[in-house]
């Protein structure tokens, strides 16, 4: 009779706990089905040594021009705990603020607190278009 | 239950007698008189240190107050948060006055519970019978934290946006689990409007529910077992001297409440608690970025971390390091028990409680220099 009623009990709360929990949790958003984005942003609008954040399928994506002249993407996200990183004309480096991690041009960690380098994106530049792959 | 005399009729009293009458009747007023005369407040030279509990509370009530004056202009998107502060501040009458004392109270407010609980710490408040007491404050303490880190977001400033973006991919580190915490914080994978709704929600309906009800417990147990006597007070013998907690501690520590209210006016009128830039997703973290000053230590702190330690991720130590001294913070009654069986070990607690505050002060004053 205890197991019965015990188990009703239980079985009650968890018909009431389930549903909530789930709701806590959202549902995964759909990974964006392109994998080539054209940006809005001229190739001749970003200068040797100069980056700026561009959005890509919802991320922000690191768009950057070498002191060389070579044109680069990088993944935004600061590996250590998710800030947006910028490119720092003055040293030629990718730094993020937050914590005062730093990246070289090729993405990798090489000073702070982050632990993986920022991924690569592939950069088609046609003519004034560019068009960033995902990996 | 109160009888009325005979003789009295609600015809032969003035109103305000004939009110009083009236709410004997209903509320048993009598009882709550009678168990106020009753309340006695131990006097020595850590008395003091009581007054901290009612102004942590005088202040929870202000911030309580300013909230819900807040709400009637608040619109919680990520499109219209920034703005309607903006309006606020700029165009509704007094607007900038009610954020402020909500903004510096905030900060106030944090600062006088964590003053209470060093204090009940040192003074060792939550020793037998008083452990839940400590338990229940150092849950309070955590929900205090809580509302500071929800309210933060919620001006939808750069600051906060990306001091948020740390501060929920924290819980990402956590072993097996940290992804859906995060996801479940952030209502997705990035901070974005949906975690402002879940900040907002969280900051105005679940944080103060929670409250109320270990606040409650709190204030229960510290009724039902009275201010606790420091043991260097008791040693030193002789029946301690108290005084009526109504009206000589009330009085005492309502000249308090209305000091505390003065120097809460006085910085929002003096300065004013600055807005800042509208938060930019797609905008690099500015240099300067950083949380309220009671998260400073653990911002400051992860700075220090190295990338991985004996394979493990840094970050992931870190987390599991904080997990670990809030836990041992609510369990003080417990350990100072089993400890106090040990030599002098009650004394190395309270060295570890000093070196704990030491860092905790100083990983700020290092950040900011």
């Amino acid at each position: 009779m205890s197991w019965l009623l015990g188990t009703s009990v239980g079985a009650t709360i968890a018909a009431f706990v389930y549903p909530i929990v789930r709701y806590l949790v959202p549902p995964e958003s759909s990974e964006p089905s392109l994998t080539e984005f054209e940006l809005d942003v001229k190739a001749s609008d970003v200068r040797p040594n100069s980056g700026r954040i561009v959005p890509v399928g919802g991320k922000p994506v690191l768009l950057f021009r070498t002191a060389g002249g070579e044109l680069k993407a990088l993944t935004a996200k600061c590996t250590h705990l998710d800030c947006t990183v910028q490119y720092r004309e003055a040293r030629s480096d990718i730094w993020c603020a937050c914590h005062n991690g730093t990246y070289d041009t090729k993405g990798t960690n090489v000073s702070g607190p982050p632990p993986r380098p920022l991924k690569p994106l592939e950069v088609k530049v046609r003519g004034e278009k560019i068009t960033l792959k995902l990996a | 239950m109160a009888k009325r005399s005979p003789s009295s009729s609600p015809e032969d009293l003035s109103p305000l007698a004939a009110a009083r009458e009236w709410a004997r009747d209903r509320f048993a007023v009598e009882d709550l008189q009678h168990l106020a005369a009753k309340k006695q407040v131990p006097v020595h030279r850590y008395t003091v240190f009581y007054y901290l509990g009612g102004m942590a509370l005088f202040l929870f009530l202000v911030q309580v107050a300013t909230g819900i004056l807040l709400l009637l202009y608040y619109r919680p998107s990520s499109t219209e948060a920034f703005e309607s502060v903006q309006y606020m501040m700029a165009d509704v009458p007094f607007g900038w006055l009610i954020r402020s004392i909500h903004s510096w109270g905030a900060n106030v407010f944090v600062g006088v519970v964590f003053i209470h609980a060093i204090s009940v710490f040192f003074l060792k408040a939550y020793r037998a019978p008083r452990e839940m007491t400590w338990v229940t404050g150092a849950l309070l303490l955590f929900l205090a934290l809580g509302f500071g880190f929800s309210g933060y977001l919620l001006p939808w400033n750069t600051l906060a946006y990306f001091a948020t973006k740390v501060g929920t991919d924290v819980p990402a580190q956590v072993p097996v689990i940290g992804h859906l915490l995060s996801r479940i914080l952030r209502g997705g994978s990035d901070v974005t409007g949906a975690t402002l709704s879940r900040f907002y929600g969280l900051h105005v309906a679940i944080l103060p529910a929670i409250t109320t009800v270990f606040l409650g417990l709190h204030l229960l147990l510290v009724q039902r077992q009275g201010m606790s006597v420091p043991r260097k007070i008791e040693r030193e013998g002789g029946p301690p001297k108290t005084m009526p907690f109504v009206p000589a501690f009330l009085m005492r520590d309502m000249v308090g409440w209305l000091a505390a209210i003065g120097v809460l006016a006085a910085l929002a009128a003096f300065f004013p608690w600055e807005l800042g830039v509208k938060a930019d997703p797609f905008a690099p973290a500015p240099a300067g970025i950083r949380p309220e000053w009671f998260f400073l230590w653990t911002f400051q702190g992860l700075k220090y971390l190295p990338a991985t330690v004996l394979g493990i991720p840094g970050e992931t130590l870190g987390v599991l390091f904080l997990g670990a001294v809030a836990a041992i913070f609510v369990l003080i009654p417990i350990l100072d028990r089993k400890l106090s069986r040990a030599w002098n070990a009650a004394a190395i607690l309270l060295l570890i409680g000093a070196a704990i505050l030491t860092v905790l002060a100083l990983m700020p004053v290092k950040g900011a220099a």
